[in-house]
């Protein structure tokens, strides 16, 4: 599988080659050419800025089509905490998971349950790991891809645990097999998402070799079925105790939440691509004082605000805030080193497959390196400087590329050329006219002098 | 073709907002040349400490960058008032900066010591009252 995947499409027939998503995205990475959005896979981290912004919708987030269900016998819905910020006066999460079995699925498991376990883990594991101080969070698939291609420096900063959608994913794997007996190709573990960018993380993950989600389904599409389903649920009084979670697991799903559950003060949560990108810099340049915890949201307001909810993210957050008012703190365990637990509600997990521990290294791609060595480089990096100072400096977009210097590489790296600048493009025109209209006056002398002589 | 690039850099001064505009850049570059990211990092404390300083203490100045392929060399030159103790002024902690600018989270005395501890040659040529000129050399190999 190619290690760049990236889960945003075009639709060429509904773009129309504006200039709106390559001014947006925050790694340069689209380019129009002939008139189209081409987006260059191995520069995308997925944030789905271009989708958010695209006013002919046009860039299409790529995820799983509700049917995926019927691939499978056994099918375990597993709802990420952003899903619950989505309803009107929910007050019982129980109703939204019976619903989701009433949908066709045939268990539930919350993503929230297995984040109180991440939560747990990341205690321990920034307790012992003082000299990686700051932990960067690693659940946001866009912040690590990002970091993968840009900042060298922070890979070994990165909490080196599985994502909760992950683990989640892998406990239930085990749980149905467990209860149905039926081997692992039959069971279908389905995550409702509310980012593309897990679709990526799915079919090529970081961290690990391989993720036990098959299908990605996009709460935008869950949220109309569950609607009626939740209101015949409510009605009918039937509501199943399916959920397993606290408040720590689902405050994971707005900014501030995964930080929340680790119970320290000394954390920074930065939410918003750009702002992320900010506090990357400025960490690597170490103007952060020292903080044990950094956690970081590509999208705005958390996963709530990701492209695939329905929700205003910030309303969502409410939702969230109210619904976590009387529940436990946690749930979840990873075992009982820390004593009997007490709490009947309480939930003890186990796993042969997994430690909760990432397996793979993330290695760094310097994806935007011009060159192949540090001569090449220099003289690249010369031209670059060289073709900036004649261009313009307007970044109007109209080459296709979002600023002076993204075309000014591209130049250099062979892709476009110079006089896709429309200014520099004038001043050709410009020059070619003035040097037609010199040939034409001097024919017209030509022609004059030959009347002379005729007289 | 030149086997080196120089950059140049116009510092302003009192101005928080901009400073470490010319160490972003110059880190920017250096990642876009493959240059190994720990000699980046190196560069790039080394010269927005040195930034920083000519924003605090010398009304600004001018830094030029030439990087090669075998070392990248900051020149960073002010007209500010010079250093009076150059020994104290490496001391870790000390530092003349003025209670509004430490306010800020400037000013804890760590500058020229990083410079020092995050570059490979450092050499400081200072004159009272007429400005200070600090090179600072960082080795690819």
């Amino acid at each position: 599988m190619d290690k760049f995947f990236n889960a945003v499409r075009l639709d060429e027939n509904l773009c129309k080659g504006c200039i709106n998503c390559i001014k947006r995205c925050p790694t340069g990475a689209i380019r129009v050419r002939n008139g189209k959005a081409v987006i260059t896979k191995k520069f995308c981290i997925d944030c789905g800025e271009c989708i958010r912004i695209c006013p002919h919708h046009a860039k299409l987030p790529f995820y799983d089509p509700i049917s995926i269900l019927e691939d499978y016998e056994y099918t375990v819905a597993l709802p990420a905490p952003s899903l619950y910020g989505q309803f009107n006066n929910l007050d019982d999460i129980n109703i939204v998971l019976t619903a989701l079995k009433r949908m066709g699925f045939d268990d539930v498991y919350e993503v929230s349950g297995a984040a109180e376990l991440v939560s747990e883990m990341s205690r321990q594991y920034i307790e012992e790991n003082q000299d990686k101080w700051p932990i960067i969070s690693s659940a946001c698939p866009s912040v690590v891809r990002l970091i993968r291609v840009r900042f060298p420096n922070l890979i070994e900063h990165l909490l080196p645990i599985l994502a909760p959608i992950d683990l989640a994913a892998t406990l239930a794997r085990e749980k149905a097999m467990k209860e149905t007996g039926l081997p692992s190709e039959k069971i279908g573990i389905i995550f409702i998402s509310p980012c593309p960018a897990k679709v990526s993380a799915v079919r090529t993950p970081l961290g690990i070799e391989k993720s036990d989600v098959d299908g990605v389904l996009a709460i935008k599409d869950v949220y109309p079925r569950l609607l009626p389903l939740m209101k015949e649920v409510e009605a009918s009084g039937n509501i199943e105790e399916l959920s397993i979670s606290g408040k720590i697991g689902i405050s994971w799903g707005g900014t501030g939440g995964e930080a929340g559950g680790l119970l320290t003060d000394s954390y920074l949560a930065a939410d918003g691509i750009e702002n992320v990108i900010r506090v990357l810099e400025d960490l690597e340049d170490q103007k952060i004082g020292t903080l044990e915890f950094i956690e970081l949201n590509a999208c705005n307001g958390g996963c709530v605000g990701g492209v695939l909810t329905v929700e205003n993210p910030f309303v969502a957050r409410v939702k969230i805030k109210r619904l976590r008012k009387y529940m436990p703190v946690a749930r979840n365990h990873m075992d009982s080193k820390k004593g009997p637990i007490s709490d009947k509600k309480v939930i003890k997990i186990e796993s042969s497959k997994t430690n909760g521990y990432w397996t793979e290294e993330i290695k760094y791609e310097p994806v935007f390196k011009l060159g192949v060595n540090m001569q090449e480089s220099i003289a690249m990096i010369s031209k670059v400087e060289e073709l900036c100072e004649r261009f313009p400096g307007l970044d109007c977009g109209s080459c296709g590329a979002p600023t002076c210097k993204a075309l000014a590489e591209d130049v250099v790296r062979g892709v476009a050329s110079e006089k896709d600048c429309i200014h520099i493009l004038r001043e050709f025109i410009h020059k070619i006219s003035d040097e037609i209209s010199m040939l034409d006056n001097h024919n017209k002398g030509v022609k004059h002098s030959s009347h002379k002589e005729e007289m | 073709m030149s086997d080196q690039i120089e950059l140049t850099y116009q510092v302003s001064a009192d101005d928080f907002t901009r400073a470490g505009e010319a160490s972003s850049d110059v880190k920017s570059k250096l990642k876009k040349m493959g240059v190994n990211p720990e000699i980046v990092r190196k560069v790039a404390i080394s010269m927005y400490e040195g930034e920083i300083n000519m924003v605090i203490h010398a009304d600004g100045g001018t830094i030029k960058v030439i990087i090669s392929p075998t070392e990248i060399t900051m020149i960073l030159e002010d007209h500010g008032p010079g250093i009076e103790d150059i020994e104290k002024a490496m001391q870790a902690g000390y530092s003349t900066a003025p209670d509004n600018i430490r306010s800020l989270g400037f000013g804890a005395g760590m500058g020229l010591p990083n410079m020092k501890k995050y570059s490979d040659e450092m050499k400081i040529e200072t004159k009272l009252g007429v400005g200070t000129k600090v090179t600072m050399k960082v080795f690819i190999r």
